[in-house]
């Protein structure tokens, strides 16, 4: 393990005549058109960027409703169609795609010393349904919303919704392929682009978790997208397979629906563990514990994760039988969860650590991650899940998962690869404030929804009995520092891509292969195609003693 | 090779034979993810025939059994065909190449249009789900659930149908073109995989919709 091709030594300066990526070319077409994965990569950021705005002003609008117990600044119709457009471009348009899309596509060939991914083709074409499917939803929106949540319930949104469904669900739909073509893409890439010697137990564990994350992409979006179109069918046709009417079921609706949309959670969440492997192991200067056991603990969760669905629909009148057994199966997730986890601590453990803007993100995600994944084996509890069931306890437990895991995750895998995509470094200290208003910001927004939801408040409503004000007061001030924290980034970071100092190769001193060529990487990434002779997090404790550049 | 002309960045390969099995690996990831899509009406279809299974059998009752059976045997047909297309790509023998196509392309389209025949027969029937939909007998309200279902399953079949009818006549137009041989065959393999894979389903649907009595 010691002695390694990838040492995290200064890379040679990157030669003038080789251009990189971002000045090889300045058309618009250029971009447009591209096949370059880091190119690709950069459409998905601005586009994810722009839909997590949206997202974003809607669930702005909703807590500030929620500042008082009156109904007093939008009716409960507004109020559906808000947490409706923040559900589903959250879920869709922003989760879904963040890390695999936008640090997937760019760092996966650069990590296996692939020139790009396995079709570029297929890549650039997936963006393009990205923003189709976006454009659907921007409509269906713009036209009058959605009342069903992002969930889309049938009966209701079948049958009896008056809003623009069809549109949305289309968007969906048409965004699931999108999905599709990015999870088959980043498979072949990973099978068969690895460079020489790069064998599967040297692999970075951020490529096992997008391993993962990709079969959950290829083999559980079908099924949302057929359920989708049946929901759309029984809307254009009045009558279909959801249909009480005829004998449908609609509950069929939902085993079928979480039948996606739970592995889809790990779908949000591996991902962001890969990434927080990455940068634990860098700023603690020591290969990731357990290492072999952290990488089979991604195929574990996406495996697990298809056998959990039913702990959905705990109240939905699923027999005690299948209520049982779907809590017994949820708790088993907690295992290779906690494997995950107990790895990042026994990593940081007499490491050299260094408190980069990375890390803080990293261990933000550590600690709301544990709080989100235990309230989470609580919830597959029956009992407990019978009692909170649609309260805010459940918005918590999975805002702590997503926002204050993935979100973080994907904050921090954006900053430790930043210097590799703009070729330049941020400002280390502001950055290192935005973290930890984000990490406030957060706890302050939603740690108060615990409280309210296990005392009985429930999701989807605009009003509340007056005893809940405090509580939804404090939110929404963490809402708005929350929101303080990711303005931040956005303001610094766009500063840095033009005026940061100039990173280097290897700004982190990190191992890896990603950190051996040119920042901003070159057009083709590698000069030479690189030969692996070493596992992954080779790092040399001596050489990790001295402190990081920055 | 050709990608290098039509765009600055070159394919990610470094030799022709691991282009060759990352197209077969995506290509067999690409029909992984169309069994799950398929696989919901399955679920669907199994639900449902297990709440009611003699509207089920009534309903399949009132398919043209004839239309079923005989397009199972042209789609099967039209596999053996698509693999002989497969085997003589490598041959290099383009007339040969040439008439397997035409083969495959002529019975998928027949029975494309058998299925379309059957869906104006059900129509003139008055069993197609929705307003107007007409059924005398017992379990009329299932029935009509089962022609939805008949209606999903064949329709999204029938599309899968056709798209391939459209790889066959782009692997028609490279042919003529001089674009296949035993080097360049992989359009061939995939669309072959494609195709099959469409049959395949077919060999599902068919005892599912036209046997169970």
């Amino acid at each position: 393990m010691s002695t390694i091709a990838t040492a995290p030594e200064p890379a040679p300066a990157p030669r003038s005549a080789v251009p990189n990526y971002l000045e090889s070319d300045h058309t618009v077409s250029s971009w447009l058109l591209t096949l370059d994965h880091k190119r690709i990569g950069l459409l998905y950021l601005f586009s994810i960027t722009f839909f997590f705005t949206i997202a974003a002003v809607a669930a702005a609008l909703m807590r500030i409703e929620l500042l008082t117990p009156a109904g007093d600044l939008v009716s409960s119709e507004t109020y559906n169609r808000l947490f409706t457009i923040h559900g589903v471009l959250m879920v869709w348009f922003f989760l879904i795609p963040s890390i695999p899309t936008v640090l997937g596509n760019f760092v996966i060939p650069l990590m296996i010393g692939a020139r790009d991914v396995a079709f570029p083709r297929l890549n650039l074409a997936s963006w393009y349904l990205f923003i189709t499917g976006g454009l659907f939803t921007l409509y269906s929106i713009l036209a009058g919303g959605v009342d069903t949540g992002w969930t889309f319930y049938t009966p209701y949104s079948s049958t009896y919704s008056n809003s623009h469904v069809m549109a949305m669900a289309a968007g969906v739909f048409v965004a699931g392929f999108s999905s599709i073509a990015t999870g088959l893409n980043f498979i072949v890439t990973i099978h068969k682009l690895r460079a020489p010697g790069l064998t599967w137990g040297r692999l970075p564990l951020f490529i096992w978790s997008m391993y993962a994350t990709s079969i959950i992409l290829v083999l559980a979006t079908p099924v949302l997208a057929i359920t989708l179109l049946l929901v759309v069918l029984e809307r254009v046709f009045g009558v279909g397979v959801f249909d009480p009417k005829i004998g449908g079921d609609p509950l069929l609706f939902q085993h079928l629906f979480w039948f996606y949309s739970h592995p889809a959670v790990y779908i949000m969440i591996l991902p962001g563990m890969g990434v927080v492997s990455e940068t634990i192991a860098a700023f603690a200067r020591k290969p990731v514990f357990g290492y072999k056991v952290v990488a089979g603990s991604s195929l574990a969760i996406a495996a697990l994760g298809f056998l959990v669905w039913g702990h959905h629909m705990f109240v939905s009148s699923q027999s005690v039988f299948a209520g049982v057994v779907f809590s017994l199966l949820s708790f088993l997730v907690s295992v290779p969860s906690a494997v995950k986890v107990f790895s990042w601590t026994a990593t940081l453990h007499r490491g050299s650590i260094s408190f980069e803007t990375p890390l803080l993100y990293a261990l933000g995600f550590i600690g709301l991650f544990t709080i989100g994944g235990l309230t989470g084996v609580m919830l597959a509890t029956l009992p407990i899940d019978v009692h909170v069931t649609d309260t805010y306890f459940v918005i918590a437990h999975f805002h702590y998962v997503m926002v204050g895991g993935m979100v973080m995750a994907y904050m921090g895998g954006i900053h430790y690869w930043w210097p590799k995509i703009s070729g330049r470094l941020y400002h280390e200290w502001t950055a290192r404030i935005a973290a930890l208003i984000t990490f406030v910001g957060f706890n302050l927004t939603f740690f108060p929804q615990f409280i309210l939801g296990y005392a009985g408040m429930p999701r989807r409503y605009h009003v509340y009995p007056q005893e809940f004000q405090a509580l939804n007061v404090l939110s929404t001030a963490g809402a708005s520092i929350l929101g303080l924290g990711y303005l931040m980034p956005l303001l610094y970071l766009t500063w840095s891509f033009f005026r940061g100092r100039r990173a280097g190769p290897n700004p982190w001193g990190a191992t890896g292969l990603e950190w051996q060529t040119a920042s901003p990487a070159p057009e083709h990434n590698f000069e030479e195609t690189p030969v692996v002779t070493t596992g992954p997090y080779a790092y040399d404790q001596v050489a990790g003693s001295q402190s990081i550049p920055s | 090779m050709s990608n290098s002309l039509l765009h600055p960045s070159p394919p990610p390969y470094s030799d022709r034979e691991q282009h060759s099995v990352a197209n077969h690996l995506g290509m067999w990831t690409f029909l992984a993810t169309e069994i799950l899509f398929f696989g919901g009406l399955f679920a669907c279809y199994s639900v449902y025939r297990w709440f009611s299974p003699e509207a089920f059998a009534v309903g399949s009752a009132h398919l043209e059994f004839w239309i079923g059976t005989v397009n199972t045997g042209v789609l099967l047909t039209s596999s053996l065909s698509m693999a002989f297309a497969d085997l003589v790509v490598k041959t290099n023998s383009r007339r040969a190449v040439q008439w397997c196509l035409i083969a495959t392309w002529l019975l998928g389209a027949l029975f494309v249009a058998l299925k379309f025949y059957e869906y104006y027969l059900v129509t003139r029937e008055h069993h197609v789900p929705g307003a107007h939909f007409h059924f005398e007998g017992a379990y009329a309200p299932q029935v009509e659930l089962f022609m939805f279902l008949y209606f999903a399953m064949t329709g999204l079949h029938a599309a899968h149908m056709l798209f391939g009818l459209g790889a066959i006549a782009w692997l028609l137009r490279l042919n003529y073109r001089g674009r296949l041989s035993a080097e360049h065959d992989a359009p061939v393999a995939m669309v072959a995989l494609y195709w099959h894979y469409v049959d395949c389903v077919w060999l599902f649907l068919y005892p599912l919709l036209y046997l169970a009595r």
